[in-house]
């Protein structure tokens, strides 16, 4: 269960101005069945330009129906300049914060907003014709839209770009172009995969020297608090022949041991060719 | 307020009994069952006795029991032991509606360089035999197919599952986390190679789980360390919880009979009641084979964790289908395998019930719910109407 605040549970338990509208002035809407979230925003507006009353439908989880209860709240008595101004930073302060994971719903009360005051306005709706290019299928959200919520929220991580906007919180496909998007908007370069370390050239001896190195700094030692042990027998290029001793030898893992501990040890201590193989004695 | 708990899917409450078996082994009698003096060995024969218990319930020997940490334990031990015994072999076949401790670990062995086939599964969440015998391969290590769904209750064939793949020498994994203990199992007939169990599902305490290898089956340990369970489980015994599993075991294989009586019928009064009182509410999954104490219902033009949260306000506890509550934003994955339609997998809510829901529960849960769901249809702008509102390319 998520840890709503009280303000949250109270919007959302009683919601305010809950219902559709007779006669509204205008409709915002955004969102769908598929996307799991939807706001119906109605808003009525007299003849001053100023928001007389507003009410809401929403579909969606306690905090979607609480950021438009408490937004039509918000919106009650201001005039439509003073209600563009709303952001969703502000929908989520007035219910006391909303979970990280959950900051969407704060961001869809401020798109429907959007919405219906362009139409109010004459302009075209962003959101009939989404403005930008669909980054996330899933969630239908475009580089605008993204852009957006990281410049106005001062996101700076993926995961921040999945709790305000939903986008990536799905099949994960879109995650490469939202860390391009992050980086250009941010202006800073995208996180570059570690370069892999070069294969080292090792001579025979110094192979050697270093397998005995590990087995007998590290291998030996954690295998003896077992009460085991381990031999090195011989070195032939990539492979290692080693011999199990103490409780390790006739262990029904021992194989187990010699793949997973010791050949992996080795592989990244020395080189990720090595084959390590027991000999039975 | 008093808890009315319905999602016994997700776990149970620790039995009376259960608690009273495991509490001397966390006070007085708290010693190394490896130890070498007897206040530590004394533990062993109560060890011995678990094991006895857990594998009467289950139709085996008890050799066969190797003791684990959880269901997830034992998934993951199963998986990775047939596939490293068999090295040359690297196909595997599961399914899309499998728990995460399978998924994850097909996943993993898919990074791995393994072929994984993940077999659909119907509208009803029915598996294709067919497909499943089309997908065995000479190099297929295992098949690992759960015994019942966890979200939509959904019981496989096993046995015939059993037959297709055993008779292609085929070694075969099944979680059966949520059918011990509710349905019969008897592993002398259910030709499965591993079985994995957990004992917070059948009223036992969390952390703790076990893992039926059939004899004969090659073996490698996932935890290594001491020479627990015969060097298969390395790991200081958990002994208040083995005792515990022993114990709840033992009470789960008396209580399937009220399982498939009681509370099957407990659970049908409030599937059919929500349903007539209800419009707009269909059953996901297969309405015959499913687990006798499972109900996931989906609520048409409402959303899962809203319902979740309202029905909490009466201290109803249930579970959303909707994956909303656990952070992910999509609808889960069974209910997508499942081909479930958005309009209602967003609203899908499941109830699971256990041998302590009465009937004033689920009249409580009858009275209740009517009201919140027309509540939130009222709040719903898609009430009435089929189609997604415009704005949202998805
Ligand atoms: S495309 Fe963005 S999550 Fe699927």
């Amino acid at each position: 269960m998520w840890d709503y605040t009280d303000k949250v549970r109270d919007h959302f338990l009683n919601p305010r101005n809950a219902g559709p509208m007779d006669d509204p002035t205008v409709v915002g809407e955004v969102g769908s069945l598929a996307c799991g979230d939807a706001l119906k925003l109605f808003l009525k507006i007299d003849d001053a330009g100023r928001i007389t009353d507003a009410t809401f439908q929403t579909f969606g989880c306690a905090s979607a129906i609480a950021s438009s209860s408490v937004l039509t709240e918000l919106l009650k008595g201001k005039t439509v300049d003073e209600a563009a101004a709303i952001t969703n930073k502000e929908i989520a302060m007035e219910l006391g914060g909303l979970p990280r994971e959950k900051m969407h719903c704060s961001v869809m009360g401020q798109e429907a907003l959007e919405s219906a005051l362009k139409r109010y306005r004459g302009e075209l709706d962003p959101l009939v014709k989404p403005e930008g290019e669909i980054v996330c299928k899933c969630f239908g959200v475009t580089d605008v839209q993204i852009r957006r919520a990281i410049t106005e929220n001062d996101l700076t991580t993926v995961e921040e770009i999945t709790d305000y906007t939903k986008a990536g919180g799905g099949c994960g496909e879109c995650v490469l172009d939202l860390e391009r998007i992050l980086a250009e908007t941010r202006g800073t370069e995208p996180a570059k995969p570690k370069p892999v370390a070069p294969k080292r050239k090792l001579t025979n001896l110094q192979r050697m020297q270093l397998v005995t190195k590990v087995i007998d700094e590290e291998i030996r030692p954690s295998l003896k608090k077992d009460r085991g042990d381990i031999e090195l027998l011989d070195i032939e290029g990539a492979k290692v022949l080693v011999s199990m001793r103490g409780a390790c030898s006739g262990c029904p893992s021992s194989q187990l041991t010699i793949k997973e501990l010791v050949q992996r040890r080795l592989r990244d201590a020395v080189d990720p060719d090595i084959i390590v193989e027991e000999v039975r004695s | 307020m008093k808890v009315i708990y319905l999602d016994n899917n997700a776990t149970t409450r620790v039995a009376p009994e259960v608690l009273e078996a495991m509490l001397p082994f966390l006070r007085e009698s708290y010693g190394n069952a490896s130890s070498m003096h007897g206040f530590g060995g004394q533990v062993g024969k109560f060890i011995t006795e678990a094991r006895e218990r857990t594998a009467q319930g289950l139709g085996c020997s008890p050799e066969e029991i190797i003791f684990s940490s959880c269901g997830t334990e034992s998934d993951n031990t199963a998986i990775f032991s047939a596939v490293r015994s068999q090295p040359e072999k690297r196909h595997v076949v599961t399914t899309r509606v499998e728990h995460p401790a399978v998924l994850n670990v097909a996943s993993h062995l898919e990074i791995a360089g393994y072929e994984v086939t993940h077999l659909k599964v119907d509208e009803l969440g029915r598996l294709d035999l067919q497909e499943l015998e089309d997908s065995l391969r000479p190099d297929t290590a295992l098949v690992s197919i759960m015994h019942a769904n966890n979200e939509n209750g959904v019981i496989f064939p096993l046995e015939r599952i059993a037959e297709i793949v055993k008779s292609k020498g085929i070694l075969l994994h099944t979680d059966a986390v949520q059918t011990v203990g509710k349905l019969p199992i008897d592993l002398q007939k259910l030709a499965v190679d591993f079985l994995a169990l957990s004992a917070h599902k059948v009223h036992g305490p969390k952390g703790m789980g076990a893992l039926y290898v059939r004899r004969g089956v090659p073996f490698r340990p996932f935890m290594l360390g001491g020479h627990q369970e015969k060097g298969r489980r390395a790991g200081t015994e958990n002994v208040a919880g083995i005792v515990a599993l022993g114990k709840a075991m033992e009470l789960a294989a008396a209580g399937i009979d009220e399982e498939n009586t009681r509370v099957k019928a407990l659970r049908d009064r409030l599937e059919q009641g929500i349903m007539s009182a209800i419009p707009d509410v269909r059953r996901n999954g297969d309405p015959e084979n499913r687990l006798p104490n499972t109900s996931s219902l989906a609520f048409k033009y409402i959303e899962g964790e809203s319902i979740l949260l309202m029905l909490d306000q009466y201290g109803i506890c249930a579970s959303s289908g909707s994956a909303c509550t656990s952070g992910s934003l999509e609808p889960s994955h069974v209910l997508r395998a499942m081909g479930v339609p958005f309009t209602f997998a967003h609203g899908s809510i499941r109830f699971s019930l256990s041998r302590y829901t009465t009937d004033e529960e689920i009249d409580l849960v009858l009275r209740e719910l009517p009201g919140i769901v027309s509540r939130l249809r009222a709040m719903s702008p898609f009430t009435g109407k089929d189609e997604a509102a415009p704005g949202c390319a998805c």
